[in-house]
């Protein structure tokens, strides 16, 4: 679905955000995209969706690339950015206008989606908060019905119950032709929904698997004493015990704890990987 | 639902499924919320709730019918007990134990405490 091969990139000169990165996505997944701040997740998420380009290297999305934003790329791929501008109208005129360049666009689930969020419909989008308008933009995003659905941070600025209601929609949302990347540092709002891991750092991509895989390989636990445990290849310390993560050796899966494993492969990454090939 | 965090989701979807019909909410023979549905209601991915899905077929609790979607198996009663059983033998026996040696606890002490627990919890 998404393939970027040997892609380099700058915003200036000789400080490149990416070399030779590769990256190849699939349909049917929620891909979680983790990294530390300005380590270019949304870069990369706007190279997908042709907003940026290459400047060595390819991005191919849906077989077209992606910096040549064709219209049959264009009405495939829906990226919900961070930040954003909504214009001065009411939601019904926002979505007369935009909404054809999208033929799949289902009107009917757009008001369903509004509903689940408790968005009001006459009001202008600039008289709403930004947590509402992120509502509509989500439910916009999900409506268009495109096969690749890009989303950086979608989380933030969502207040306690509508973090319960994204999910509930994404989940829905899921198709076994669809490709949905998210980037996220609030991972344990989307734990559940994200099946697999894609982490960016050092411009490059330095992981990314499966969750199924990653708990067959891996176990998490919290234990009271780390003296007790081998094979720790990574600890985590607080008032309750250790988290740590070792290597899973029984037929036992354990929850995935993906902040856990963000920080170990960051700070101990060549064994864990070692596991992984 | 609320999730733990120490037990893969896709068993704790398989507790949840076994729970409801040990407990009658979901009758044998009658057709599971459709892998979707669950996914909307327990707020994880589809995939997570497949996997949960093909663990209990495995474990014959529950059938596929082609097309239409799975359905809980005439003796899934049976059958959850039998794969409860194992599972706490080999996941929560061996701590348990542990206990019990470290303290000194023998076998027969223990008994009537556990016909006390039954007394009181389930009469």
């Amino acid at each position: 679905m998404i393939n970027i091969q040997s892609l380099s990139f700058s915003y200036r000169k000789n400080k490149p955000l990416f070399d030779n990165l590769q990256l190849r996505l699939e349909a049917g997944h929620i891909y979680g995209l983790l990294g530390k701040n300005g380590a270019g997740k949304s870069t990369l998420l706007k190279q997908m969706a042709g907003l940026l380009y290459p400047d060595k290297g390819t991005c191919e999305v849906m077989g077209h690339a992606a910096a040549k934003r064709q219209p049959a790329f264009l009405r495939e791929i829906f990226l919900v950015p961070e930040e954003f501008y909504l214009p001065r109208v009411s939601i019904t005129r926002y979505v007369n206008t935009y909404a054809p360049f999208y033929p799949n666009f289902d009107q009917g689930a757009f008001f369903n989606y509004l509903k689940e969020f408790d968005i009001p419909r006459d009001h202008m989008l600039t008289e709403m908060s930004y947590g509402q308008k992120k509502k509509v933009l989500i439910s916009f995003a999900l409506a268009t019905n495109t096969k690749v659905l890009i989303m950086d941070e979608p989380t933030n600025g969502l207040d306690i119950p509508s973090k319960s209601q994204f999910r509930k929609v994404i989940a829905a949302a899921v198709s076994e032709d669809k490709c949905i990347v998210i980037s996220t540092h609030q991972v344990r709002d989307l734990d559940n929904l994200i099946d697999s891991i894609v982490i960016i750092n050092d411009h490059k991509i330095i992981f990314r698997e499966d969750v199924q895989t990653v708990t067959d390989k891996l176990s998490f636990k919290t234990v009271s004493r780390i003296e007790e445990s081998t094979g720790v290849l990574f600890a985590d310390s607080n008032l309750r015990g250790h988290t740590i993560i070792t290597r899973n050796t029984g037929q036992e899966h354990s929850k995935i704890d993906m902040e856990l494993l963000f920080n170990a492969i960051l700070t101990n990454q060549q064994p864990i990987q070692e596991i992984f090939n | 639902m609320e999730f733990k965090d120490t037990q893969a989701i896709y068993l704790q979807i398989a507790d949840y499924i076994c729970e409801q019909v040990l407990l009658s909410k979901w009758q044998t023979e009658e057709r599971l919320p459709s892998v979707r549905e669950l996914a909307v209601l327990l707020e994880v991915n589809p995939n997570t709730v497949m996997r949960t899905c093909e663990l209990l077929q495995q474990q014959e609790i529950i059938y596929n019918k082609r097309g239409i979607g799975y359905f809980i198996s005439a003796d899934a009663v049976k059958k959850i007990k039998q794969y409860k059983k194992e599972a706490f033998i080999t996941n929560e026996l061996p701590s348990f134990f542990r206990s019990m040696y470290l303290l000194d606890l023998d076998l027969d002490e223990l008994k009537p405490h556990f016909e006390k627990f039954k007394k009181s919890n389930f009469n």
